[in-house]
């Protein structure tokens, strides 16, 4: 039972107001800086639906609204479609090099999706290395570019992302539900669909909407692969870039537009999944059977085949690491030629991808504990409001709060336009969200009477938190704090707007390097960032302890 | 040492009211149960007195003092919680100090103090080892060790023994009962099993829709509930109709007892409490209830009747076995009741007619 609900200036009312401060300043107060800019004229101060009228009446902007609905709604359902029978088959049957399998999945969400887009070019592009062979042979492949590209690129990076979704899932389904299925008449591929799919639904629904709202904030893709097939966050970018004046106000706008869009699909998402919300818990979880026959052979083909193309790109952007280079071409021969010259010239941005997420990452872990606690365990209207106000970054893309804090902070008295702080509170606010979520679900499984048996024992408020509730928090948070971690050394969207040179990081790195066509120094790059995501994982493993993923 | 007195308290979240107005007086050394079926407001009370649960209305003190805004820390109280929360990130023997550590003593003060707990509750030889090695009934006692050790007023404890297989609870209650005459302190104990109830305490408190029906010892309660609540309540019962007709009492069946408590009870339609050990079956004679047997289950020392009375009213009632075959279903049957033991209550439920105190008034 819950004590008083309401607000009590003691040490949490002050940590409550302080972190309202935060949120204020720092998300609040960008967002109603870009929707001013949206809806004012500069030059006269005015109300002004120009830029919103401009966006709609002109098919070259509307336009890129339906290719992100199209690009986003294609990747979201092949992921599904790709991701929900592996991991049931990966639930349902024993696979050989299982565990391997598993890790190469993980790393390969894990990784930055432009990395992929680009690695792709390599593979599929004009010139690329599969195009080159099959044209050789005399046939010609389909091109990569355009809305094909994005969607092959995108649903190979996100469905692991679904996969690790209804793995989780279907590990909370009680084998009894799937023997009484079958005991009623119902097996095999039915029983899949008549009763494994509306059981994980929930999930579908969740993981549908993380896909989604991915693909549709996603920039790097689409700008590399997309070519003439023009996305959303794409023009938001290069409108904001534009070195032409008068286009801030246009792209404040587009923001805006990108920001209700998300907010509808969110909304839309939640009243779905709330009628057919349900728990699950499993006594008994499934258990691996050995398959038969043909469908061993099916089962590991299907397995082997989607890891390996997941994978792909990662392995050729590594294998392309290691060639000789001429200038920006790549010649027979394998040097370290590509590592020397990132080493040299980018070194630096190397060290901005420890130290600002690492920054962030001490932020996020003070700011995250603190709000779950408030919410779990101080409910009351102001943290309410802590609590729908830590969740807004879920719904506002990358690229959209790089533009809007650079909006808000790029004249005295804020002036951080271009510090490294800024990057570090973007990311914070970016990456809060999940680790909050994570920190909630944690404390929640903590009896509320641990901590009183310490306030009756004589701990105050305070110590009881710092001394019981965040010891017993911490295994979690740690392992929390190193998905975290590896999310913001591959973040592209914000820095790609923040970044000045002395603090490019890796990701914004690699991607100039592709723009300019410098693939070797960009390959060297992403495999560096892809050691520091293998190495991080290993450390999670460690940590956790044979734990599965949550994001 | 304390005693406890809580007057008039209140207890409200938003508009709902859980306590509207209640009164107790535990006294210093007694092991108190609050006892009532879940949601009567025992451990919203308990919480009150530990002051996790904020008081809306009237008093309570420890002794003269008036601990209605004091910070639970200062309370000094010992609390043993439902699920132990013993502090998984410390040793047995930590757990066992922390209270003592908050209270600034000097370490070899805390050495000598833990120990002794330790050894009191048994515990001593884990006092290096994680709790997560021990098992619940080991986890109960480091709870107890570690509300005792920094000498508490009083001791709070909010249904200890439910997690614990029924062995392990009948152990531990006695462990639990040893424990708190030795030490001799204040105790307010919260369960919603009766037996256990019945079994610890010197003084239990019925609670019911947050309003306290009877305080007494474990053998008043049972034997002259103060009204139909706690008479349905505590252990098994039959309602049975009846009237009070010049100080006898009649049943619809006709049969009459002349009972010396009634003498100054003015004639009424009552309600009668015939505990199943209450009634006498007989096979032929003129008096008593007629009724049918309609099932029966031997089941060692006693046997269990269920009798279908007149108006297909159905009574249980329990004999202990007999070297006789028992009465088989369809069996017809007289029931008398023994008529010193029964309660008699008035239409209403609210009053026991048999207690003195309801003629008194």
């Amino acid at each position: 039972m819950k004590g008083n609900r309401r607000f009590h200036l003691d040490i949490w009312g002050l940590v409550t107001l302080g972190i309202v401060g935060f949120y204020l300043l720092f998300l609040l107060y960008p967002m109603t800086s870009l929707l001013r800019q949206s809806i004012y004229d500069p030059l006269t101060g005015q109300f002004t639906m120009e830029n919103f009228i401009r966006f709609f009446s002109r098919s070259y902007y509307f336009d890129t609204l339906l290719n992100s609905f199209k690009v986003s709604l294609t990747a979201t359902f092949l992921s599904i479609i790709i991701g929900t029978p592996l991991a049931y088959l990966f639930a349902a049957y024993k696979i050989r090099g299982k565990a391997l399998l598993n890790v190469l999945i993980v790393i390969s969400s894990m990784s930055a999706p432009f990395i992929g887009a680009y690695s792709w070019i390599l593979l599929l592009g004009r010139s690329g290395v599969i195009t080159v062979f099959f044209r050789n042979l005399g046939i010609n492949l389909p091109d990569i570019y355009g809305f094909g590209g994005i969607v092959l690129v995108m649903s190979l990076q996100l469905f692991p992302l679904v996969f690790l979704y209804v793995k989780g899932a279907l590990a909370n389904i009680d084998n009894s539900l799937l023997e009484a299925a079958n005991n009623l008449g119902c097996s095999g591929v039915k029983c899949f669909f008549k009763v494994v799919i509306p059981l994980i639904t929930p999930t579908l629904l969740a993981a549908g909407l993380l896909v989604f709202m991915r693909s549709f904030a996603d920039f790097g893709t689409p700008m590399l692969i997309g070519e003439g097939y023009r996305t959303f966050p794409v023009v938001l970018y290069s409108e904001f870039i534009n070195e032409v004046k008068g286009n801030d106000g246009f792209a404040a706008a587009i923001a805006i537009i990108a920001i209700i869009i998300t907010t509808i699909v969110f909304l839309v998402q939640k009243y779905i999944s709330n009628k057919h919300a349900f728990e699950l818990n499993a006594l008994h979880p499934m258990e691996e059977k050995e398959p038969k026959k043909v469908r061993k052979i099916f089962v590991h083909s299907y397995s082997y085949l989607v890891v390996a193309i997941g994978v792909l790109p990662q392995v050729y952007v590594t294998y392309t690491s290691f060639k000789k280079t001429s200038g920006k071409i790549f010649i027979p021969g394998y040097s370290l030629s590509s590592y020397e010259t990132a080493f040299s010239k980018l070194g630096k941005s190397i060290q901005n991808t420890l130290v600002i997420p690492m920054l962030a990452l001490v932020v996020i872990i003070i700011i995250a504990v603190l709000i779950a606690y408030l919410v779990v365990r101080r409910r009351n209207t102001l943290t309410n409001t802590v609590d729908i106000l830590s969740m807004i970054p879920y719904i506002v893309p990358g690229t959209v709060l790089g533009i809007a804090l650079l909006t808000a902070f790029n004249k005295k008295p804020l002036l951080l336009s271009g510090t490294m702080l800024i990057m570090v509170i973007a990311l914070v606010i970016r990456r809060l969200p999940y680790t909050i979520r994570s920190s909630v679900a944690i404390l929640q499984q903590i009896p509320m009477s641990i901590e009183e048996a310490a306030r009756s024992l004589g701990a105050s408020k305070f110590k009881a938190f710092t001394h019981v509730t965040v010891p017993m928090m911490a295994a979690g948070i740690i392992s929390g704090a190193i998905l975290s971690w590896i999310m913001m050394i591959s973040e592209l969207s914000t820095a790609v707007i923040l970044y000045t040179g002395r603090t490019k990081t890796l990701t914004v790195a690699i991607f100039t390097e592709v723009l300019r066509g410098n693939y070797g120094v960009a390959a060297a790059l992403s495999t560096i960032l892809t050691t520091l995501t293998v190495i991080s994982l290993l450390l999670f493993n460690k940590i956790n302890a044979g734990k599965e993923i949550s994001l | 040492m304390s005693k406890i007195l809580i007057r008039n308290a209140v207890k409200r979240y938003g508009d709902h009211t859980v306590i509207p107005n209640l009164n107790l007086e535990i006294k210093d050394g007694e092991l108190f149960t609050l006892l009532g079926p879940s949601g009567c407001g025992k451990t919203t009370l308990l919480r009150m007195i530990a002051g996790f649960n904020s008081i809306e209305g009237g008093e309570i003190y420890f002794n003269d003092t008036r601990i209605n805004d004091m910070d639970p820390s200062r309370r000094n109280i010992g609390m043993v919680f439902q699920n132990y929360a013993i502090f998984p990130h410390l040793t047995v023997g930590d757990n066992v100090a922390f209270g003592l550590k908050n209270r600034k003593l000097e370490k070899e003060k805390i050495q000598v103090l833990t120990k002794q707990y330790l050894e009191l509750m048994q515990i001593a030889e884990y006092a290096a080892r994680m709790p997560n090695q021990l098992s619940g009934g080991q986890q109960q006692r480091i709870a107890l060790a570690r509300a005792l050790v920094i000498s508490p007023d009083v001791l709070l404890m909010d249904e200890p023994l439910s997690n614990l297989d029924a062995k392990l609870r009948l152990e531990m209650r006695s462990v639990i009962r040893h424990t708190q005459k030795s030490v001799g302190i204040t105790t307010v104990y919260v369960t919603h099993d009766q037996e256990e109830a019945m079994a610890i305490s010197d003084t239990i408190a019925v609670m019911d829709a947050g309003i306290i029906q009877h305080v007494g010892t474990p053998k008043d309660i049972y034997q002259r509930p103060k009204n139909l609540f706690v008479a349905n309540f505590i252990g098994r019962t039959n309602i049975v109709p009846a009237r009070i007709e010049q100080n006898t009492l009649v049943f619809p069946s006709g049969y009459r007892i002349k009972l010396e408590q009634l003498k100054q009870i003015e004639d009424q339609e009552v309600q009668c409490s015939i505990r199943p050990e209450e009634f006498v079956i007989s096979k032929q004679g003129d008096e008593g209830i007629h009724g049918i047997v309609k099932e029966y289950s031997y089941l060692g020392l006693n046997t269990h009747y269920a009798v279908e009375t007149q108006g297909s009213r159905m009574v249980e009632i329990v004999e202990e076995s007999s070297l006789e075959d028992e009465l088989k279903p369809g069996q017809k049957v007289l029931l008398q009741v023994k008529k010193d033991k029964i309660n008699i209550f008035n239409q209403e439920g609210s009053r026991n007619l048999i207690r003195s105190e309801a003629r008194e008034r």
